[in-house]
């Protein structure tokens, strides 16, 4: 670790602002349908959810160990790259986030590392194959499968629960979605956690402090899985809201379909060797539980949102990255002025969250941010934030000054982010 | 360009199978209890249904292990 270098310390501390944002991005997956149908009160389950990240991070480097080999080619990745290919990442999930709508963190990963990759190497150095076969081919999928699971699951547990009332019953639901919880938020631990791991064990590679071929030093695992928890137990409000509450109305029943099936889903496809993305397999899920209750309604336009930033997550991380490693190119001054940006857009997008609040006190709330209202707040939310993450960009040259002169009161984002 | 179908059809069939089958044995075991909380208002029992809630309640458990030793191993 002698010759630990500034630009490797940033790709360190981004890394790990990235795993944050991945933990308060993805808290939905596991907890929002237990949160909405009030199976655990909102605090009680980030926390639970944050202490079974932390566990899952220690379980296994398996992860770690395969996440820089295979979609780009890394030998000859610079540092530079992938710190690039992390600022694409952060954004997308900050914008995402700000819009509530539930998007995978490791397609924005992805995205970030192919974008910095071509940016830097040329087009070449992306697996066109494995782009499809890891990446689009299982954002179909999992969906598909995780909801036909539920409605299925959903269906079954409404007939033969006919007879099913009283406290037994619902003492039982809530323990079953508990547990299935649970087991997401173990299995969100041990892949994304590790994601993180091997991005800062393949920077330590690239930038000469590790030797190739290396395990991820103790330190790493340590405050990746600090990192993730801390961003679980804060906890994504707004992708909360949008998942246990805007895609459908949930009852006990559907919630514990629906997150049975994504944890059967989950551990199936890893298993299996076709990961599919927790993301994707949890939304998926409660649509179909939404659609396997008689007189259950899924709201299309917030899913078709989502669909749609699905499919822009990667091209937009990507452009982000490419542009971001464009920069950096210049030399130091370019690395510094991406990293200025980065701080600046995500207090920018932090302020902006700040107009609307959604926290634990008002995340099961339907009265007043009814079904209707969000969704308008999303349009114009989605409609006003959507071109930014090309647009914000290319004047980046143009806007560095203003974001430079407010450098210090953005020191308490730098600290929330990191 | 190999799109691995088998691992893809197989991870269809078994969440499909697995699902169904957790959450049935799982409203199983809540009808069991919830009839010998009906027997019991009424000063009766109902072994018999709560020895199959058990056994349920015990199938998912396991379920849910072999679920955690899969993200362990």
């Amino acid at each position: 670790m002698e010759s630990f270098s500034l630009i490797l310390a940033i790709v360190v501390v981004t890394a790990l602002a990235f795993d944050f944002t991945n933990g308060f991005h993805d808290t939905a997956n596991a907890m929002a349908t237990t949160i909405s149908t009030g199976a655990l009160k909102p605090k009680v389950a980030v926390a639970m959810s944050a202490v079974l990240n932390l566990v899952g991070a220690f379980l296994s480097v398996e992860v770690a160990n395969t996440i820089s080999k295979g979609l780009v080619d890394e030998t000859g990745i610079r540092p530079e790259v992938i710190f690039a290919a992390l600022v694409g990442a952060i954004l997308w999930n900050l914008l995402t986030w700000l819009v509530g709508l539930p998007s995978s963190s490791s397609h924005a990963l992805m995205g970030g590392l192919i974008g910095a990759a071509v940016a830097s190497a040329g087009i070449g150095a992306v697996n066109g194959d494995v782009l499809v076969t890891k990446v689009l081919l299982p954002a179909i999928a999992a969906p598909i499968v995780a909801g036909v699971a539920a409605l299925l699951a959903t269906r079954m547990t409404y007939s033969l629960g006919r007879k099913a009332d009283g406290k037994a019953s619902a003492k039982g639901y809530r323990a079953g979605q508990i547990a299935s919880a649970g087991l997401v938020s173990l299995a969100h631990g041990t892949n994304d956690a590790q994601k993180t791991m091997g991005i800062i064990t393949l920077a330590l590679i690239a930038g000469g402090s590790l030797a190739p071929d290396s395990d991820p030093p103790v330190w790493v695992i340590l405050s990746a899985g600090l990192a993730i928890a801390l961003g679980t137990y804060l906890g994504g409000w707004r992708i909360i809201r949008t998942m246990g509450r805007g895609l459908t109305d949930l009852q006990p029943q559907q919630g514990f379909a629906a997150q049975t099936s994504a944890a059967t889903v989950i551990l199936a496809s890893s298993h299996l060797g076709f990961s599919l993305s927790t993301t994707h397999s949890v939304s998926g899920a409660v649509m179909g539980a939404g659609l396997g209750r008689k007189g259950g309604v899924v709201r299309w336009s917030t899913a078709t949102r989502m669909f749609v930033a699905w499919g822009l997550t990667l091209p937009a991380a990507a452009l982000v990255a490419a542009l971001a490693e464009w920069v950096c190119r210049a030399g130091d001054w370019g690395t510094a002025l991406v990293a200025v940006f980065l701080v600046a857009s995500s207090f920018a997008i932090w302020r902006i969250s700040r107009r609307e609040v959604v926290d634990h006190t008002n995340v099961v709330d339907t009265e007043e941010p009814g079904s209707d209202e969000p969704a308008g707040v999303v349009t114009t939310a989605m409609a006003a934030v959507s071109p930014p993450p090309a647009g914000v960009t290319e004047d980046l040259a143009a806007t560095v000054p203003a974001p430079a002169a407010t450098a210090d009161p953005k020191a308490p984002s730098a600290t929330t982010t990191v | 360009m190999s799109i691995d179908w088998a691992a893809l059809g197989s991870v269809f069939g078994i969440s499909l199978v697995v699902t169904v089958a957790l959450v049935g044995l799982f409203t199983l075991g809540i009808v069991g209890l919830s009839r010998q909380e009906r027997a019991a208002a009424q000063g009766g029992s109902a072994a018999l249904a709560v020895t199959g809630a058990y056994a349920c309640f015990a199938a998912c458990t396991a379920a849910v292990a072999y679920g955690i030793y899969l993200i362990v191993a």
